[in-house]
C-alpha cells in the first residue's frame, strides 16, 4: 500500500542523508518544543496584572538638600499643589513602587513573639489618597480615614494600628477563607499588633520574580525622608501631557529640593520584564531560523537524492507511474523521515526539558506542546519537499531511455 | 599545492552556487548565533581583576536569625552589620580590608545658576583605592587617619570632576554635600571594572559611583545610604540603636596574600563569632566565608541564568546548522563522483582528493565565519537594543571573539566535512567510469 515498502527499501540504501535529516529534524523540535515552553511561561509572568491603573500612572522621586527643611508641612503643601492641577486625579506620597524591583518588606504573623511563623508581604506607606490613586479595588472593608495617617521620622520603628492587605496576603495568613482576615489582628516586627481594616483585590510587590509578589500591604504612614515619591493619577489620556507638567510645577514651588526621575509606570513594567521580553523576542528569532534552516536541508538533500534518481524515476515513468504518484513517493518518503525524526526528537525533547529543569529554575513541557511541534514539524517538512517533489514528478518519461 | 586545491574548490563552489550559499548561509547563522551568547557569557564572567583576584576576599559572618538561615542553601547573609563590619576593620588582622556601602548624596555646586543634583557615592574606608587598584588622575587615597577622625574628605569621579571643576586639577578645592564642605583629596581616572565585582549586591553591571567619602562618616545619619539593607530582627528607637542593629548593608574585602594568611584570617573570624557567642549574638553553628573574587562572583550568580539558557540555546542551534551542513556536503560530494572516479583513475592519490575535497569544506566554512562575524555583531546590536542599559559593555566583540569565530566556523566545517570527504574518496573508480 502507498509504495511504503520501496520506500523503506530505498532509505535503507541511502541512510545516511536520511538519518542526517532525521536528526536536524529531532534537534529542531526538541529546541523548539523548549523554546517555545520557555516562552509561554514569561509571557504568563508578563501577563500578571499589577492591581493598578498603570495606563494613567507617573511617579518622581523628590530629593530634599537643604537642612532643617519643614518636611511635614513641605509634603501638604506639595500634595495640595499636584491635586490642584487640572487633570490629575489624585496624588500621594509613596515609599516603593510596584514593578520598580526596589522596596521594602515585612512579614507578619498570627501569634505575637520571636520565632512564630511569618508571611512576607510587601509595604506600601501611603495616605487615605492611596487606593484611589493606585487604582486598586477595595474589595472588603473600609479605606483609611485622614484620622488614622501618622507619620513615620526618619528611623521609627513602630507601625501604625490598621493596615489593608491584598486578597492573596489574606488567603496566604488564613488558607481557605481569605475573608475572615477582616478585623483580625496580626503583628509585624514579632510583637506589634495591626488590625486588618481592608482587602484590596489585586495589588503586587516591588519585585516580579519574588514567589510571593501578589501579596502586599498598604499602612497609613507619610514618611519625613530626605527621599520622597510622590505616585499621580491622571484622568485617561492626560498622562503625557501632566508629567512634565507636574514636575515643574513642583520644582518651582519649591528650590529646596530636586524633584527628578519622573517616569510612567508604563515605562516601569517594560523595564521591570525588559530581560523577559527580550528573552522571548530572541527565543521567537531562533526558533524562526531554525524552522528555515531545516526545512532547507531537507529542500536541498531532496534535491540531490532526486537528482541521482532521475533514471529510476524517468523508468518509473515510462512504466506507467502518473506524476502524482511520483510526488507522493516524495512525499510519503519525507513523512518516513520524519517520523523517524520526529521519534527521536520527542525523547531529545523531553531529555533536554529535564536537563533543562535541573539547571535552571524551569517547570517540566507540557505533553500538549510537544503534540503541536510534532504537528508543526510534520508540516515543515511536507512543505519543503513539495518543490522538490513536484521536480521529480515532472522529469520526463524519455530521461529513461537516455544514457545520462 | 595548497593554492590548487583551493582553485578547485572555487570552481566547485561555483558550480553549484545555491547549495554553496545554503551551507555558507547555515555555518554563518550557527556561528553568528553561537558567538553572539558566548559573547555576552564570556563578559559578563570576565575577571575584573586578573592580577590579584585570588588575593581579594569577601567576609561573610553568619550573624542571622537561629531559627532561620539567611539564605535557602545555608549560605550566610551576604553583607555585615554595622557594628561587626567595624569591629573587623579596627581588628587590621588582615594585609589590607576594606568596608563599604553605597550611598545617595545631592551635590550643590557653587555659583548662582549651578542647579544641585543627585550623585551616586559610595562610602568605604581608605584601603579601598590600594586593594583595588584605582586609577588617579591627581592626588590619590584619603589616609587612615581621616576614616577615624571621620575627616570631611571626598575623591571624585574622573566625569564628576569634569561636572564640577571643568576636568581640572581640583585637589584641596571644596564641594558642598547635605549642607557640608567636603575636601577633594584625590580625581579618579576613568575605571569600571566588568563586572563591578567590589559591590554585586546593589548590580554587577552598573556604572561606578561618582564619589567616594570616609565610611565612618555614616556614623552620623546625614548621609543617606543608597544599598540593601536586611534585618532579621527590628532594631531599636533612633539612629544609634539601628548602627547598633543585627541589620546587615555593610560589605567587606580583605587582602590576603597567600594560603596562610588566608587561614589565620579565617581562624581569625570564627575566634570572633565565637566571642560574639558568649555576648548572646550569633547563635548559628559557625558558618565563615572567605571568598576570593571570582568565587564570589559564581556564588551572586553574576552571569545571569539567561545568559547561560540562550548559550545552551545557540549552541544546540549552531549544531542543527552543522548537521545542515554535514547533509549538504554529502549530497555536494557524492554527486561528483564521476569526477572523483575519472581524477582517480588518472592517478591522484586518495590523499589528495581528501586534502582537496576538506579544503573546499573549510573555504565554506570561513565564508561562514565571516557571514557569522558580520551577524554576531549584528545579533550583539540587537541584544543591546533589546536590553538596553543591561547590556551596556557586555555586547562587543573584542579580537579574541573574532579568532574564535573564525576558528570555531573553520573547525566546524571541517568537522561537518570529514564524513562527506571521505565518502568521496571511498568511490569506486571502476564503476564511475563504467556508467559514463
Amino acid at each position: 500500500m502507498f509504495e511504503l515498502g520501496p520506500i523503506f527499501r530505498a532509505l535503507l540504501r541511502q541512510k545516511v542523508g536520511a538519518v542526517l535529516i532525521a536528526l536536524q529534524i529531532a534537534l529542531t523540535l526538541s529546541i523548539m518544543v523548549n523554546a517555545i515552553f520557555m516562552m509561554q511561561n514569561r509571557s504568563t509572568l508578563m501577563a500578571r496584572p499589577s492591581g493598578l491603573d498603570e495606563a494613567n500612572l507617573f511617579y518622581l522621586s523628590n530629593t530634599v538638600f537643604a537642612q532643617n527643611y519643614p518636611h511635614q508641612a513641605a509634603l501638604q503643601d506639595d500634595l495640595r499643589l499636584i491635586r490642584s492641577i487640572p487633570g490629575v486625579l489624585d496624588a500621594t506620597q509613596i515609599n516603593a513602587i510596584p514593578l520598580s524591583g526596589g522596596g521594602w518588606s515585612m512579614s507578619l504573623q498570627k501569634k505575637a513573639g520571636e520565632g512564630e511563623d511569618g508571611t512576607g508581604v510587601a509595604v506600601y506607606m501611603v495616605d487615605e489618597h492611596g487606593i484611589n490613586t493606585l487604582g486598586v479595588e477595595l474589595i472588603q472593608g473600609e479605606n483609611f480615614q485622614n484620622t488614622d495617617i501618622r507619620w513615620r521620622a526618619a528611623s521609627a520603628v513602630d507601625w501604625p494600628e490598621r493596615t489593608i492587605i491584598s486578597q492573596a496576603m489574606a488567603e496566604a495568613l488564613f488558607p481557605g477563607n481569605w475573608q475572615s482576615a477582616l478585623g483580625q489582628t496580626v503583628y509585624i516586627n514579632n510583637n506589634e499588633p495591626m488590625q486588618i481594616t481592608g482587602i484590596i483585590k489585586t495589588l503586587q510587590a516591588p519585585w516580579n520574580g519574588w514567589d510571593g509578589v501578589e501579596r502586599s500591604m498598604l499602612v497609613p504612614y507619610q514618611l519625613e525622608g530626605r527621599n520622597s515619591r510622590y505616585m499621580i493619577r491622571t484622568e485617561p489620556g492626560r498622562r503625557d501631557e501632566l508629567m512634565p507638567i507636574v514636575e515643574k510645577a513642583l520644582a518651582e514651588s519649591d528650590k529646596n529640593r530636586i524633584i527628578r526621575g519622573v517616569q510612567s509606570l508604563e515605562q516601569t513594567r517594560a523595564d521591570s520584564y525588559r530581560s523577559h521580553n527580550a528573552l522571548n523576542r530572541i527565543l521567537l528569532l531562533v526558533i524562526v531560523v531554525l524552522t528555515l534552516i531545516t526545512a532547507f536541508g531537507i529542500v536541498g538533500l531532496a534535491m540531490f537524492s532526486i537528482n541521482r534518481r532521475k533514471r529510476q524515476i524517468g523508468t518509473r515513468r515510462a512504466l506507467g507511474a502518473t506524476q502524482l504518484q511520483v510526488m507522493r513517493y516524495f512525499m510519503l518518503e519525507n513523512l518516513l523521515i520524519t517520523s523517524l525524526g520526529v521519534l527521536i526528537g520527542v525523547a531529545a525533547a523531553i531529555g533536554l526539558n529535564i536537563w533543562l529543569v535541573s539547571q535552571f529554575e524551569l517547570k517540566p513541557l507540557e505533553p500538549a506542546l510537544l503534540l503541536t511541534g510534532v504537528i508543526a514539524l510534520y508540516l515543515v517538512g511536507q512543505l519543503a519537499v513539495l518543490y522538490p517533489a513536484r521536480k521529480a514528478a515532472s522529469i520526463a518519461p524519455a530521461t529513461a531511455t537516455r544514457s545520462v | 599545492m595548497l593554492a590548487y586545491y583551493l582553485r578547485l574548490a572555487l570552481i566547485s563552489i561555483r558550480q553549484s552556487p545555491g547549495l554553496s550559499l545554503l551551507m555558507v548561509l547555515a555555518i554563518g547563522l550557527g556561528i553568528g548565533a553561537a558567538m553572539t551568547t558566548v559573547t555576552v557569557n564570556y563578559l559578563m564572567s570576565a575577571n575584573p581583576i586578573p592580577h590579584k583576584s585570588d588575593q581579594l576576599f569577601y567576609v561573610q559572618l553568619d550573624s542571622w536569625d537561629p531559627h532561620q538561615a539567611a539564605n535557602e542553601n545555608g549560605d550566610p547573609p551576604d553583607q555585615l552589620t554595622y557594628r561587626d563590619a567595624t569591629a573587623l576593620l579596627a581588628a587590621k588582622k588582615a594585609y589590607r580590608q576594606v568596608i563599604q556601602a553605597q550611598i545617595g548624596t545631592v551635590v550643590e555646586p557653587e555659583g548662582k545658576d549651578s542647579l544641585p543634583f543627585q550623585v551616586s557615592g559610595r562610602a568605604n574606608s581608605a584601603d579601598f583605592f590600594a586593594m583595588f587598584d584605582v586609577p588617579f588622575l591627581y592626588g590619590g587615597a584619603w589616609s587612615e587617619a581621616a576614616d577615624t577622625e571621620q575627616q570631611h574628605v571626598v575623591v571624585l569621579s574622573q566625569s564628576l570632576n569634569e561636572r564640577l571643576f571643568g576636568g581640572k586639577d581640583s585637589v584641596g578645592q571644596k564641594v558642598k554635600m547635605a549642607g557640608d564642605y567636603y575636601q577633594v583629596v584625590g580625581v579618579m581616572a576613568n575605571w569600571q571594572p566588568r563586572p563591578r565585582f567590589y559591590d554585586v549586591t546593589t548590580g554587577a553591571f552598573n556604572e561606578v559611583e561618582e564619589l567616594f567619602v570616609p565610611y565612618s562618616l555614616l556614623a552620623e545619619p546625614k548621609i543617606s545610604r543608597n544599598g540593601n539593607t536586611n534585618c532579621w530582627k527590628p532594631s531599636g528607637e533612633g539612629y544609634p540603636a539601628f548602627l547598633n542593629s543585627e541589620c546587615v548593608w555593610t560589605q567587606m574585602w580583605v587582602e590576603l596574600r597567600n594560603d596562610n594568611e588566608k587561614q589565620q584570617y579565617l581562624d581569625f573570624l570564627n575566634a570572633y563569632a565565637s566571642e560574639q557567642k558568649k555576648l548572646g549574638r550569633f547563635s548559628r553553628p559557625l558558618n565563615n566565608r572567605l571568598s576570593d573574587v571570582m568565587q564570589w562572583l559564581e556564588n551572586q550568580q553574576v552571569v545571569t541564568e539567561d545568559a547561560n539558557l540562550m548559550m545552551v540555546m545557540s549552541l544546540m542551534f549552531l549544531l542543527v546548522c552543522l548537521l545542515n551542513t554535514i547533509g549538504l556536503l554529502l549530497a555536494k560530494f557524492l554527486s561528483k563522483a564521476p569526477q572523483i572516479g575519472l581524477r582517480q583513475a588518472l592517478g591522484a592519490s586518495r590523499q589528495h582528493l581528501f586534502a582537496q575535497y576538506l579544503t573546499e569544506a573549510g573555504c565554506i566554512g570561513l565564508a561562514g565565519g565571516l557571514l557569522g562575524l558580520l551577524l554576531a555583531w549584528l545579533g550583539l546590536q540587537g541584544v543591546t537594543l533589546l536590553y538596553g542599559d543591561n547590556m551596556k559593555g557586555l555586547a562587543e566583540l573584542d579580537w579574541v571573539m573574532v579568532l574564535l569565530a573564525m576558528g570555531l566556523a573553520l573547525l566546524s566545517s571541517l568537522v561537518a566535512g570529514l564524513y562527506p570527504t571521505w565518502r568521496a574518496c571511498t568511490v569506486q573508480p571502476s564503476q564511475q567510469l563504467k556508467s559514463q
